[in-house]
């Protein structure tokens, strides 16, 4: 037996002209956490899906409990006990949590005693760990976090011994993350052995024991968690020098441009999930809404945008009302002066399946410089493109490439250039950062600190809590559909979290 | 009584034309809940149709027809299966053109082996698939209403039709009560969790396609030869696509699709019923109507009558891993 659960010697890996993994070594101690963190792009989860069996190395070695093993599918990891939750589980939505812990192990032909002892088993899982979870219920009911527990007791039901975690916290609230950091301590004191893939820095100093730094596609140091720092693994990731902390200048306020009064609104389910929520945002001054995801800032974001209609209140775009219980227009707003950066940049941002300088246009298609006539203005569409590639600094700089092939931060880049460059009175950013690199965070932040200093109002809707407190001139906190509070970003971090919670003071009751 | 002696001779041709759109949508089944939609159920049909026309029309002999149809139906399901698992095509398209094939080759073959316009030879005594009565039918006829429900209903068809009847609990519990059923199912979901659980994507929907050229297999050979003594060009004439359709209707669940079929067959039955004679209070119908009813019902029903039918989310996709 030896103390190394997994070590990867020169591991190679190319998906054509893309060198992913450059003669990788790396190696984990058994019954630690070890992390590994790079910017998207940096090959992690192409390392991680070659020891689960999902691609195969061009060239390299895998060596699980010290004895070479190939790793020819996931069977084979499964067999040398490696279990892997991944990024997006790999659930099927509409089964059981039974019906998913069991497929694939069902032990024989015919399942009805299958069932029986797999229930045992999950039960016995559930305590050992406690991962509780309702074996009957069905997977796409169940919260996020809970669907990420189903992911990490199918791994244990297998007998997992080694487990790799792709970006386990990019789809969990703050509270589910703090849960699912219990849970993996938990398992490290049972003896588990865990990789943990991530990009957020914070991640890796709360909780990994060791941790190793990719940079495209080379593995480029190892440090003991504990003797390193947040600066040193940024450094490390980026290859620079990073600045963490932005720097910014007092606010001049100037005349309120976006003001929100009483507005109520519901989803598509009918249900309100903003609820008589009023706030201004003026010239030169970043106002921020920090709140658990789901507590009604995205319908909020929606309603101020023109996407959603709002059921009661009035919207003021510089000083004008917006009709928002009637047919809103994204259009007319953005005409007006309103530019909006979706929370989702996927669903709602980008056409993926569209060449770069597509996306750059898109909302704005019919401007007289993208137009000639009833025909597009290719010529000037993509040197236009082109322009804002270079100023925006997005990566490869090639306007005819097909948006998916961008990484997370070069395609947010893409939208904030599109909607910034408009030259906007009211800029509604949701999210801008959210599954973006490091570097590209430091970039669009400063942009955002830029269009603050020349006069624009900005709306920011950020789940991410630090961001919140580093770019607002304000904070407002939303819960269940309400601003329960408006703070200083200054204010302490216990004081903003229990807010997020729904704690309300008395002080606040009474005002 | 004359009512009731008409509807028992409307019920007993809704079976008889149940049948080949039980099997087909059983068929579509299989395939579709593992994710690869195929509308070429038809085309399947038609070319099993022929294939067992043709060989029991030489040979006179019915199992050998049966198993002709089965094993061209299911290389046809193969093709399909090539193209959209294994080189990942556009599953339409595919089904698309296995139902113009179908359609072309058994009347060019038709014409060009046995030269009586593109029908095959009629089937004697040993060709034909022959009816069973089930025990003391005979005996139990006289008996007032149980009698002919029994006697005239129940018993006197096809052992295909017995055989139809049975897959619907059968695939009802192959799909949720084995392991090849929940991975199917699986499958048809989300490719991505029954890869990562180390199971072959590809072998378990090549499997599931299979299944489906068995069954259009057996509802071709039906037509041919239970139905029908002999191939005729064209004489799946839609039942493929009213069996997707009534696999859509029963939201790819097994004993709905039994009930839907049975729908579908009622409406046809009552239509060739009807042909001729008036309706009370309504009077004469001109025939193109009652013949046009299941289609028109088809539409109605597909168009919002019932509910949000949600298919298997992988449907239709290729499974390619993601980087």
């Amino acid at each position: 037996m030896s103390d190394i659960a997994i070590e990867l010697k020169g591991i190679d890996k190319s998906f054509g002209a893309v060198h992913a993994n450059k003669n990788i070594n790396l190696s984990v101690r058994k019954g630690t956490i070890h992390g590994i963190i790079g910017e998207n792009g940096a090959g992690k989860s192409t390392l991680m899906s070659i020891l689960y069996g999902f691609y195969q190395a061009d060239g390299g070695d895998v060596f699980v409990d010290g004895t070479r093993t190939v790793i020819r599918d996931p069977n084979a990891a499964i067999a040398a006990g490696i279990g892997m939750v991944h990024q997006h589980f790999m659930l099927v939505e509409n089964f059981t949590v039974l019906e998913n812990v069991m497929l694939g192990a069902e032990e024989s032909q015919v399942l009805t005693a299958g069932i029986t002892k797999a229930r045992a088993e999950l039960r016995r899982l559930e305590e050992e760990y406690e991962l509780e979870v309702d074996a009957d219920a069905i997977i796409e009911e169940l919260p996020v976090g809970n669907q990420q527990r189903v992911e990490i007791l199918k791994a244990l039901y297998r007998g997992a011994d080694i487990l790799i975690l792709d970006e386990p916290t990019g789809v969990l609230t703050p509270a589910e993350a703090d849960h699912l950091f219990r849970i993996l301590r938990q398992l490290k004191d049972q003896g588990k052995t865990i990789i943990l893939i991530t990009h957020k820095l914070r991640e890796i100093m709360a909780i990994t024991d060791e941790v190793s730094v990719m940079r495209r596609g080379e593995m480029v140091a190892t440090r003991t968690t504990a003797d390193t720092s947040v600066e040193e693994l940024a450094e490390l990731m980026v290859g620079r020098r990073v600045l963490l902390r932005v720097d910014k200048d007092e606010a001049r306020p100037g005349d309120v441009l976006l003001a929100v009064e009483k507005l109520t609104v519901r989803d598509s389910r009918g249900v309100a999930m903003v609820k008589d929520v009023s706030f201004d945002v003026r010239a030169g001054e970043i106002v921020g809404i920090a709140g658990v995801a789901g507590n009604g800032q995205s319908e909020l974001l929606e309603a101020v945008s023109g996407i959603r209609r709002a059921e009661k209140g009035r919207i003021l775009l510089n000083g004008e009302p917006i009709d928002v219980a009637g047919r809103t227009d994204p259009a007319e707003l953005r005409a007006r002066g309103m530019a909006h950066v979706p929370e989702d940049r996927h669903h709602m941002g980008l056409v993926l399946a569209f060449e770069e300088s597509e996306n750059s246009i898109l909302g704005y298609h019919t401007d007289p410089r993208y137009v000639s006539g009833a025909f597009l203005n290719i010529d000037g569409i993509r040197r236009d493109a082109a322009e804002k590639m270079e100023s925006y600094d997005i990566r490869p700089r090639d306007v005819r490439l097909r948006t998916a092939n961008f990484s997370g931060g070069n395609q947010q880049k893409i939208v904030l250039a599109r909607e910034m460059e408009r030259d906007p009175s009211v800029l509604v950013i949701g999210q801008p950062t959210r599954g973006v690199d490091v570097g590209a965070i430091e970039f669009i932040h400063k942009r955002i600190i830029e269009m603050r200093d020349a006069g624009k109002a900005v709306l920011l809707v950020s789940v991410e809590l630090d961001e919140i407190r580093s770019l607002s001139d304000r904070v407002l906190v939303m819960f269940d559909g309400r601003i329960v509070g408006e703070r200083s970003p200054d204010a302490n971090e216990g004081e903003l979290g229990l807010l997020m919670a729904g704690v309300t003071d008395s002080r606040e009751a009474a005002a | 009584m004359e009512y009731f002696e008409a509807l028992i001779v409307i019920l007993q041709s809704t079976v008889r034309v149940s049948v080949p759109l039980i099997l087909a949508a059983l068929a579509g089944l299989y395939s579709e809940r593992a994710g690869i939609f195929d509308i070429g159920l038809e085309g399947k049909m038609l070319a099993a149709a022929f294939a067992a026309g043709a060989v029991a029309g030489i040979t006179q002999n019915a199992l050998l027809g049966l198993t002709a149809a089965m094993a061209v139906s299911v290389a046809l399901a193969l093709v399909h299966g090539f193209a959209s698992i294994t080189q990942r095509g556009n599953q339409i398209v595919s089904g698309v053109a296995i139902n113009f094939i179908a359609a072309g080759a058994t009347v060019i073959l038709g014409q060009a082996w046995f030269h009586q316009g593109g029908q095959t030879p009629r089937l004697g005594e040993g060709g034909r698939f022959v009816t069973h009565e089930l025990p003391f039918a005979a005996e139990i006829a006289g008996i007032p209403v149980l009698g002919p429900i029994y006697s005239n209903l129940l018993s006197g068809h096809f052992l295909l039709t017995y055989l139809a009847f049975a897959l619907v609990p059968a695939t009802w519990w192959v799909l949720y009560r084995t392991r090849f059923g929940l991975r199917l199912r699986a499958v048809g979901e989300n490719p991505g969790a029954v890869d990562t659980a180390g199971i072959s994507v590809t072998w378990l929907r090549y499997r599931a396609v299979i299944c489906c050229g068995l069954l259009c297999g057996i509802a071709g050979a039906y037509l041919s030869m239970a139905m029908t003594g002999g191939f005729v060009k064209g004489m799946t004439a839609g039942k493929g696509f009213i069996a997707l359709a009534a696999l859509i209707f029963a939201k790819w669940k097994p004993v709905n699709v039994m009930f839907a079929c049975l729908l579908f067959g009622f409406l046809d039955a009552m239509s060739i019923r009807l042909q001729g004679n008036p309706l009370p209070l309504i009077g004469q119908v001109p025939a193109q109507f009652m013949q046009a009813l299941p289609y028109i019902l088809t539409v109605i029903l597909l168009a919002g009558f019932i509910g949000k039918a949600i298919p298997p989310r992988a449907g239709g996709v290729p499974y390619v891993k993601e980087r």
